[in-house]
């Protein structure tokens, strides 16, 4: 049922929610503190246990998959309500703050992610097809 | 006419649905179409959105962008924080979890140093265009974290509200930036692997930013770098009001 799917993610997201706030009290930084990353560790960590006991068909599969598709447009709705306005009023030191601090922080990118031992690329897509053929 | 635009206001969120998917499709039509699909078309869709949104708010002079406007409310819902953070959770689905320990520490150490080093440029583009008070200093700083960090961080320390405003444009210029420019970049930043964007999600700063900058880049990579950039707001929340307040004191009075 595509049900458990979607309920097993609204536990996991719930719980992880939960956890960051509880965390960010207990450290005292008035913000919720990882609640997704929580959550989102909890859900892999649901994956690999009920994959090793059988217990996630293809259905309830589907359930979290959808929602993990629904991601880009949910983000294309989040753009679509930023504050821009306030943001090109800001003037220059807002402006050249955030440029330098993300220039600064890509160079920082850049050297981190060709140091240590280095992670192995994805294979290639062309378009969103392929993405589903290979799911 | 005016029956159709009350149904559409009174049924917000499925609107938002065939709005966006509306967008989505004029978007991949004209990455197809006049990029021959070298701009991915989520890239053009968010910046179809950011531009909605200055429409939005140049129309009701709000904050919220398109949202604002009622025949566009559910567009608030869509793509307010809890379907932004369930959906995220959702991507973590595909997560390998090997590839996702193997980076554990240097998500880590990016994290300090996106906290640490936007803020030190926050703090001295602001002293340059005299704001030589520590509070100043340190809200616009802070803002250059992330837009979130930036208002808790002045609240705690007591700035005035115009320095608010201030700090949250520096960080939402800031997202804006991450979202729009990194898919150009992606080759300079490395980002093509799970451990990459694991570094990015530390470095570049809030969710938001980090997971449509990825989604335009290579949507399997959103996971990775999303679980990493979670933490970056909570940690910026933590060092703002306290250490990177106090260092600031310390050194401008």
């Amino acid at each position: 049922m595509i049900i458990y799917g979607t309920a097993i993610l609204a536990a996991c997201y719930v719980i992880g929610i939960f956890l960051g706030d509880l965390l960010g009290v207990a450290i005292g930084a008035k913000a919720n503190v990882g609640g997704v990353g929580i959550a989102m560790i909890l859900l892999i960590v649901a994956k690999i246990y009920l994959e090793k006991y059988k217990m996630m068909p293809k259905a309830t599969e589907g359930g979290i998959n959808f929602w993990g598709a629904m991601y880009i447009p949910v983000v294309v709705a989040m753009a679509a309500q930023q504050n821009v306005v306030v943001a090109l009023r800001g003037g220059w030191v807002a402006v050249i703050s955030a440029a330098v601090a993300f220039a600064l922080c890509a160079c920082c990118i850049a050297v981190l992610s060709r140091t240590g031992n280095r992670g192995t690329p994805l294979p290639p897509i062309d378009t969103e097809i392929a993405i589903a053929i290979a799911r | 006419m005016e029956m159709f635009t009350k149904v559409l206001a009174q049924n917000g969120l499925v609107t938002a649905f065939a709005v966006v998917g509306i967008i989505t499709w004029f978007s991949a039509q004209m990455s197809r179409r006049l990029t021959m699909g070298r701009i991915q078309g989520s890239a053009i869709a968010i910046l179809i959105g950011l531009g909605l949104a200055y429409y939005g708010g140049v129309v009701t002079g709000k904050e919220k962008g398109l949202a604002d406007l009622s025949l566009f409310s559910g567009i608030g819902l869509m793509g307010g924080a809890m379907f932004r953070d369930f959906t995220i959770v959702a991507t973590a689905f595909e997560v390998q979890a090997s590839e996702a320990r193997r980076a554990g520490l240097i998500g880590v150490l990016a994290l300090f140093i996106g906290t640490v080093v936007p803020f030190i440029v926050g703090a001295t583009v602001a002293w340059s265009f005299g704001y030589r008070d520590p509070i100043a200093m340190t809200t616009i700083g802070a803002g250059a974290v992330t837009y979130i960090v930036g208002p808790v961080t002045g609240a705690a320390i007591g700035a005035s509200s115009d320095l608010m405003a201030l700090s949250i444009a520096t960080g939402v210029i800031k997202a804006i930036m991450v979202m729009v420019v990194t898919p150009y970049i992606a080759r300079f930043l490395g980002l093509n692997n799970p451990r990459s964007a694991m570094i990015f999600g530390g470095l570049a700063g809030t969710v938001s930013g980090v997971s449509a900058a990825l989604a335009a880049t290579d949507r399997r990579l959103v996971p990775y770098g999303a679980l990493v950039a979670t933490f970056h707001t909570g940690l910026g929340c933590l060092m703002g009001p306290s250490v990177l307040f106090l260092a600031t004191k310390y050194l401008f009075s």
